[in-house]
């Protein structure tokens, strides 16, 4: 084990640019102001109608000229913002990355605005339907169109825009894939494929359809008044999660290659693990096991023992199925230690941003390192007797964190974690 | 870091020309004419998916309900590969088996979409009309039967695929990173084995809509893959099928005394812009760079059959005077997403084989030599994307 490799000898990787956008703002400054607050950034939507909707809040991002143009649009701008903030900060020029691009981005399909469209220009000649959006395409190309649903194309978009290297990858895993784009890019430093990555998360695909989706799924909260209480973590009343909308973006490099161009080290990310769940689509195994064995993973790849770990960034959906989980899980892993471990959700008070939640709160843990601010748990004023942590209620907490384990578990059985730490030893 | 042999040890297949490797290979060295229905969405063609028990890899009813078309192909798939490969119902090499899927997504209802146009013919109310419809239309579930990442979660169900469980997206180019990845990650000693493909349906209007935004279709009925320059649309038709492969390091694959198909090389890829950039030459220096030192005996062609695209690719092959072409989206249509995985299953299987099968459009295509020891695999996509695979004797 070298300075700049870890215990099974691979390259250490070192974290040097952060970038986020929230339904709290736009860049880090921003974002660790209002969530260190304990500031909320869910809403009323406003975005589409709310009639009929049992649902009628989330924490979209509406500050953009783009939060209106459709959930490609706001995606890729959202990535954008991140993408700049962080290649700033790792100070590579932002128009010439020179790594490859590890993109978490949402599943999206042809807008309604655009399925009305078509049918407009052809309403003349017959019955609405399928038949009838293909003849209208037979007409002429529908190029903006056409991009918003290619799934590569929002990715294509930034590699120009950045300068990233190669063919990007555009994943998903549900609401683990911010967390599966860093673990790739981890996994591409630790081949020695390049000695830098650019990961992102990004999530603005909240619509009507999307959001009825989930409804129909019993996944989400219906608590709409007052919408900033809505998203409650680990309380009894926990009834749903809050869908959200945001990006976070990781520069990530060789700890070798950061040190020798005199880079600022933000942190280290030491470890990834994942575990597939095979018991059902939208549950977990009752047992925990695809979860602990997630969490354990990132522990032995990071090469830490459980009690080295200061802080946990919760996954923390505030659905009644997931925190019960991710409870078994981590006092599974953790034993009585998790009853004193801080344990706090960031969703309580930016939603679960969904494709972008592993990103963005892996952002969010090096800012707890860096800053030794641990952000609460908002909304915690009906405890769940059954999960007994110490959520960091209500109120930040100042505390010395030098490693912090972040999960991400997410429909389809999706299960990553993640381990950073300040310090590559 | 390790350098291990990548080899394919598994190969899983279904489409318009049947099910499994072995239906293929001979379909393939047969003289039939490609399977095509240019009625159900004319004036599209598509190679529709032939007759397929599902039962035979998906046993409970239940789950194959919870499924739309392209995923239960891909869930079925992969249990023909998992079995190919000696794998399936093991449990052990199972849940430690890592898997890439490369998944388009969003099969919608049909009939649901075409209630919310008409409404919308009458009505002004366009935002809450969609609220009503949608929340009382939709069936629940469907969500999670079009989601891209049930791909994967279906096979974990079903196969019990837990290592990990990661889905890329992006056309073609996801099945190209898919196999890219796993290679690299089998290569480096990151993984042992790992399970790698797509599906795609192609008899969704959905799917076509997503192609026709681009005017990307043929639309005058099938012609061989090479000659669609100057037929009428944008030359491409689909087919409906999957295509998975379990890729194993090969000490992995020895140690448990599993058959070899072919080993994968290398893997080189990238991605233009095709506005700016030439594709013949990126097609050329992709070949070149795969063909190191030795020219390829065989080159198994994932072209779309997309106009401009497929020429492009087609003029840089024909610079290697010693290739031997199957353009393969001839026979059975493309599968976008699954199709960097059928034509690197399709190379591994000649090279199985030691051949390469006959001429699918003979005015285009040379004759084969006796026997192959080097094989390519091209995904160029329709859009975007970029990749080739070189694969030798195991």
């Amino acid at each position: 084990m070298s300075k700049y490799t870890d215990h099974l000898g691979r390259p250490l990787v070192a974290i040097t640019g952060l970038g986020v956008v929230s339904s709290l703002g736009q860049g880090k400054e921003e974002n660790w102001a209002a969530l260190t607050s304990g500031t909320s950034g869910i809403h009323t939507i406003t975005r589409f109608e709310l009639d009929n909707l049992r649902t009628q809040i989330a924490g979209t991002v509406d500050f953009l000229e783009e939060s209106s143009k459709g959930a490609s649009a706001l995606s890729q701008k959202l990535a954008s913002l991140a993408a700049e903030e962080a290649i700033a900060q790792a100070g590579f020029p932002v128009d010439d990355f020179g790594g490859p691009l590890f993109l978490a981005a949402p599943p999206v399909e042809l807008e309604w605005r655009n399925r009305f469209a078509l049918d407009a220009l052809v309403k003349s000649e017959g019955e609405p339907g399928y038949d009838l959006l293909l003849a209208a395409c037979r007409r002429g190309p529908q190029v903006d169109m056409f991009n918003t649903v290619e799934f590569g194309y929002i990715a294509e978009c930034l590699a120009d825009t950045f300068g990233t290297r190669g063919l990007p990858v555009t994943l998903s895993t549900a609401c683990a894939s911010g967390a599966t784009a860093i673990q790739l890019g981890v996994e591409a430093i630790r081949r020695g494929e390049s000695d830098r990555v650019l990961s992102i998360g990004t999530d603005g695909s909240v619509s009507a359809e999307a959001l009825i989706r989930f409804s129909l799924l019993s996944a989400l909260s219906t608590q709409n008044e007052p919408a900033h209480k809505a998203a409650k973590p680990f309380s009894k009343d926990r009834d749903g999660f809050v869908m959200a909308e945001g990006s976070g973006a990781l520069v990530l490099e060789s700890l070798e290659s950061a040190i020798a161009r005199g880079a600022n080290i933000l942190g280290i990310m030491r470890g990834c693990g994942e575990k597939a769940d095979d018991f059902h689509r939208t549950r977990s195994k009752p047992d925990g096991s695809p979860a602990i064995g997630a969490v354990r993973a990132a522990l032995d790849d990071a090469g830490i023992k459980e009690d080295a770990i200061d802080y946990i960034n919760a996954h923390g959906t505030s659905t009644p199925e997931n925190d019960k989980m991710e409870y078994l899980a981590l006092s599974t892993v953790f034993g009585e230690r998790i009853s004193s471990l801080p344990v706090s959700s960031n969703k309580s008070m930016i939603g679960h941003t969904l494709t972008a939640a592993g990103a963005i709160e892996a952002v969010f843990s090096v800012l707890t390192i860096q800053t030794g601010t641990i952000p609460p748990t908002i909304n915690y004023d009906n405890p769940d007797p059954a999960i007994v942590m110490d959520v960091v209620p209500n109120v930040k907490r100042e505390a010395s964190v030098s490693s912090v384990l972040s999960s991400s578990f997410g429909f389809g059985g999706q299960n990553t974690c993640l381990v950073m730490t300040a310090e590559p030893n | 870091m390790q350098n291990n042999t990548v080899v394919i040890t598994g190969i899983g297949l279904i489409s318009s020309l049947g099910e499994g490797a072995d239906a293929h290979w001979e379909a393939f060295n047969g003289q039939a004419e490609p399977r095509t229905d240019s009625e159900t969405f004319r004036p599209y063609t598509v190679h529709p998916l032939g007759e397929v028990d599902w039962n035979n890899q998906i046993p409970k009813r239940g789950d194959q309900r919870q499924m739309e078309t392209w995923q239960r192909i891909g869930t079925y798939t992969a249990g023909l590969a998992l079995q190919d490969a000696g794998i399936k119902d093991d449990e052990a090499l199972c849940s430690t088996m890592d898997m890439v899927v490369a998944a388009g997504g969003g099969e919608r209802d049909v009939t649901v979409d075409k209630q919310i146009l008409a409404e919308a013919r009458v009505r002004n109310d366009l935002g809450t009309m969609l609220n009503e419809k949608l929340s009382t239309e939709l069936r629940p579930t469907l969500f999670l039967a079009q989601l891209s990442n049930l791909l994967a979660g279906n096979i974990s169900i079903v196969h019990k695929v837990t290592g990990s469980s990661r889905t890329f997206m992006g056309e073609e180019g996801a099945g190209i990173s898919a196999i890219d990845t796993a290679v690299a990650r089998i290569r480096s000693g990151q993984s042992t084995h790992a399970l790698v493909g797509g599906a795609y349906n192609s008899e969704h209007p959905d799917m076509l809509l997503g192609y026709e935004l681009n005017g990307m279709l043929k639309t005058d009925g099938w012609a061989p893959l090479w000659q669609r320059e100057a037929t009428a649309g944008g030359g491409i038709v689909t087919g409906s099928g999957g295509a998975f492969l379990v890729l194993e390091s090969a000490d992995h694959a020895k140690k448990r005394g599993a058959r070899a198909y072919a080993a994968i090389e290398g893997v080189y890829s990238t991605q233009i812009r095709r506005g700016r950039d030439d594709l013949t030459e990126t097609v050329a220096k992709l070949v070149g760079a795969a063909s190191a030192d030795k020219a390829a005996d065989l080159i198994i062609s994932g072209a779309s059959g997309a106009k401009g695209i497929t020429a492009a690719e087609k003029s840089a092959l024909d610079t290697f005077s010693s290739s031997v072409v199957r353009g393969v989206a001839g026979k059975l249509g493309h599968l976008r997403e699954a199709q960097f995985s059928l034509v690197v299953g399709l190379a591994a299987l000649s090279l199985f084989k030691g051949s390469a099968f006959p001429p699918i459009d003979a005015e285009n295509e040379k004759a084969g030599p006796a026997s192959i020891d080097t094989a390519l695999a091209t995904s160029i996509g329709g859009t975007r994307g970029e990749g080739v695979a070189r694969l030798v004797k195991a």
